[in-house]
């Protein structure tokens, strides 16, 4: 057992877990935030996908130790005291979860992207989104919805 | 339909302060046969003195968004504010009557009854606002969750009418709209559940939390019907944060501990010796043996018309095989259980509430009324969830270790210990006239009953699944639809469409083989099966061939069937019903170094009223990349005895970047609605493989195409 010092979705938290505890079990099961998922337990599905200093990362694959002394964004803390997140805004108005598991994941997959880049072409999407598995198929509704999300902002929000 | 009588859908009733209830109840129609039972609601309406209108019912959010269908039924016959409306699930511990969500069957079920509830209360409260106003029922108009009184400039809410609308009588017969009337039904309405589902809040099974609660792993023995032989737990015991280690029945032992990861390093650190079993040498190859073995032995009659053995002329056969799959929904199986020594409260991500509780309550000597199952959301269903083993494991754990507990299944475990689509082999014949044409038709299909394996064998020995999922409805003088039922020692389970993706690919696969045969288009040579109108009864469904002949004319028109197709490229058809619902697709692909590549699918359904065309496209697109991924490279294998696949990689699913542009039409219709969860899986597969055929001349006749 080892002590860490996590700063996850901006507050400081401290924890006390063996080093190889992945960052998923950590967040799901030390501070209870609950709305990143476990999938598969091996970088197969994108479901526990979250950031660590704003890049896109497997959170069962990451060992806490990693993720120590870096900013962990979860989905929780996704939206801004001014509201959701301009992709939660897209998700919602093209309607993309069917059974909403994986959302997390694709969602925190996608803030990702466009962060990186702002405007993605069609390819950039597919390609920043195909390892983020959705067993209903919303495929489609993700790929819209990232595009809704990326010109909304070049409308000037 | 519904073995109660229409004079007992409704009780009316209301608490002093509270507003208006009406209790109603919702059959269940498929997958379990209903019996004569005594009146007890299932469902209930229950409108609050600030206007809020609340429908609490027992069926499961799976993502297919009864959430957002079934109140919208209400809600339209209500003529409610939907701004006003929300649904509510119901737990097992506080309802009677069926509260299974499968076989696509939540609309068709409740159309009726919901519709009845909805016009019951509004009727309700016109009379309580005529009442009041001292102006005929007659003169009053609903809108938005008023009553409106038109000749004296006067309107009255929802909310301010319950008191005295919840102490009249409830109208037996409410009058229903005209379609034309409605507001709701039919229009694209974003689903309710969506923002939850987007910023985190959803809670689903594996979400449930309690203080003071373990997390627990099973180690199960790999081979199936093994059982555990020894085990030693002195490495699992000295892992920090493992509570308890516990063998639960005969062959798993559970690993509980503080935390998930805890857990899991116990779970590894076991040794367990398994004793095996007879089925220590199973293979796939073995149970397709037995497969093909059984077509030779004597089947049950589904459909026949007229006498096969008859017609005289070019005789085709050909024969099919379909693997076993496994449903991997995103959210792996999981439970929470609470044993309480007289009571056990358990929250569970399930299809079958009643089966969740009456199957815990006899494995831990339990009443049925002292579990209390509350169902959460689930993160995807596809049929997994309408078993109940990680049910009774949880409440097994729980009573083990005395302490409440979430036992949570891996990946791994999800796909290794699963229940599975059954394999099947499929012997199809035809008789062409000189002109191609078919005399006669033949399908037998070699499949084990799932509903058998589960001690409920059906009637006469057919499965009842097969009662929706078999029908032949091309107009052939003489037609033979047989079954026959080996047993099969891997677990079985309902996937999404069950046995009609087996029966649509060898069905439409030959059809196809049939047209070719003769020289015909493929989609012109089943529009002319299909020329008269004719009714076709199927068990329990009277199907209609124009409905399907206008599905097939629809998938074409909007495909472009009649245009030639860019260079490169090649399509495919097929068409099947089932669930009472007519499918039609029409698959383009281009071969790429020798594989195809799906470019495009087009689907019309015919599923009479539709609720939501917003939720009905969500549908197709999920139900056409389902049965993408199977068609293309699902199977679950067996080798000693063993499941061979275990997680994504070796099981792998349709990602972002495979998958095709898809268009999703329906027939406009007033007829009763139908399924859509599943109809639209069956015609995938054979579409996709008679594009195929077109592109290289192979026939595919064993599933799935990139085999190994």
């Amino acid at each position: 057992m080892s002590e860490f010092i996590l700063r996850v979705n901006g507050s400081e938290r401290k924890i006390d877990v063996p080093d190889d505890t992945p960052l998923l079990w950590v967040l799901r099961d030390t501070l209870d935030l609950t709305g990143t998922k476990y999938g598969c337990g091996a970088g197969l599905c994108g479901a526990c996908t979250v950031h660590l200093d704003g890049a896109a990362v497997r959170s069962c694959l990451t060992a806490v130790s990693v993720a120590a002394g870096k900013a962990v964004t979860t989905i929780e803390g996704l939206s801004s005291q001014s509201g959701l997140h301009p992709l939660q805004q897209a998700w919602i108005a093209e309607d993309v979860p069917q059974c909403g598991y994986c959302q997390s994941g694709q969602i925190m997959q996608a803030a990702a992207l466009l962060t990186k880049t702002p405007h993605p072409s069609d390819e950039e999407i597919v390609d920043a989104m195909s390892g983020n598995l959705c067993r209903c198929g919303t495929y489609h509704r993700i790929r819209r919805a990232i595009q809704h999300a990326a010109s909304s902002r070049a409308g000037g929000q | 339909m519904s073995p109660i009588s229409r004079r007992q859908f409704l009780v009316g009733g209301a608490i002093a302060g509270t507003g208006l209830v009406v209790a109603f109840y919702l059959p269940h129609h498929g997958l379990h046969p209903v019996g004569e039972r005594v009146f007890n609601p299932n469902a209930y309406l229950h409108i609050a003195p600030d206007g809020r209108v609340t429908i609490v019912v027992a069926r499961s959010e799976m993502g297919q968004g009864v959430r957002t269908a079934l109140p919208m039924i209400l809600a339209e016959e209500l003529d409610a504010d939907w701004s006003q409306v929300s649904i509510q699930q119901a737990g097992a511990s506080t309802l009677f009557g069926d509260q299974t969500t499968g076989g696509s069957a939540s609309v068709r079920t409740t159309w009726e009854p919901m519709r009845q509830a909805g016009a019951a209360a509004r009727e309700m409260l016109v009379a309580a606002a005529a009442q009041q106003w001292n102006v005929p029922a007659a003169e009053c108009t609903t809108e938005k969750g008023s009553v409106l009184h038109a000749a004296s400039n006067r309107r009255a809410n929802y909310g301010d009418l319950v008191e005295r609308a919840a102490k009249l009588p409830v109208p037996k017969e409410p009058r229903l709209k005209d379609p034309s009337q409605y507001r709701l039904i039919g229009k694209s309405m974003p689903r309710l559940d969506t923002p939850s589902k987007t910023d985190s809040t959803a809670e689903f099974g594996i979400d449930f939390r309690m203080s003071g609660m373990k997390y627990a792993f099973l180690a199960r023995c790999p081979t199936i019907g093994g059982k555990v032989a020894s085990f030693d737990d002195g490495e699992t015991r000295k892992i920090p944060g493992v509570t308890h280690v516990a063998q639960v029945g005969d062959s798993a032992i559970a690993v509980a501990a503080d935390s998930v990861f805890s857990a899991l390093q116990g779970r590894k650190a076991l040794k367990v010796k398994w004793d095996d079993g007879a089925n220590k040498d199973l293979s796939t190859a073995a149970i397709f043996d037995v497969l093909r073995n059984a077509a030779n032995e004597n089947a049950v009659a589904l459909q026949t018309a007229g006498d096969v053995s008859s017609p005289k002329g070019r005789r085709l056969e050909a024969a099919y095989e379909l693997p076993m799959l496994a449903h991997a929904p995103m959210e792996p199986g999981n439970c929470f259980a609470h044993y309480l020594g007289n009571s056990c409260e358990v929250w569970a991500p399930t299809q079958v509430p009643q089966d969740v509780r009456d199957s815990v309550a006899s494995t831990i000597g339990l009443k049925p009324e002292d579990v209390h199952v509350n169902v959460t959301l689930l993160g995807g269903g596809f049929g997994r969830r309408l078993e109940h083993d990680y049910a009774v494991e949880a409440a097994l754990v729980s009573k083990a270790i005395k302490a409440p507990v979430q036992v949570m299944w891996t990946r791994e475990d999800d796909m290794r210990f699963s229940t599975y689509r059954p394999p099947s082999v499929h012997r199809v014949s035809a008789v062409l006239d000189p002109q191609g044409s078919p005399l006669a038709f033949s399908h037998r299909l070699v499949s084990p009953t799932i509903a058998g394996q589960k001690g409920q064998p059906g009637d006469g020995g057919i499965d009842p699944d097969l009662k929706d999922e078999a029908s032949f409805l091309y107009l052939i003088p003489n037609i033979s639809i047989e079954y026959v039922a080996p047993s099969c020692a891997v677990p079985l389970g309902w996937l999404r469409s069950v046995y009609a993706a087996q029966m649509a690919f060898a069905s439409e696969s030959f059809v196809d083989e049939l047209a070719v045969a003769a020289g015909k288009d493929p989609l012109q040579y089943r529009l002319h099966l299909l020329a008269e109108d004719k009714e076709i009864s199927f068990f329990d469904t009277k199907w209609r061939s124009d409905r399907l002949r206008r599905v097939l004319q629809l998938v074409a028109d909007k495909s472009g069937w009649d245009k030639p197709l860019p260079v490169g490229r090649h399509r495919g058809i097929a068409a099947f019903g089932c669930f009472g619902t007519y499918a039609a697709e029409v698959v383009e692909i281009s071969m790429q170094a020798g594989d195809p590549h799906v470019e495009r699918v087009v689907a019309a359904v015919d599923c009479g009223q539709v609720i939501n065309p917003n939720i009905l496209e969500q549908q197709i697109d999920s139900a056409v990349i389902f049965g993408l991924s199977s068609a293309l490279r699902g199977q679950i294998t067996v080798e000693h005895g063993r499941i061979q696949q275990a997680n994504f990689d070796s099981y792998p699913i349709l990602r972002n970047n495979e998958v095709p542009v898809i268009e999703a039409y329906f027939v406009e219709s007033h007829e009763a609605p139908t399924g859509i969860g599943e109809p639209p899986v069956p015609p995938l597969a054979p579409a996709l493989c008679n594009a195929i055929y077109s592109a290289t001349k192979k026939r595919i006749r064993k599933l799935p195409i990139q085999n190994g």
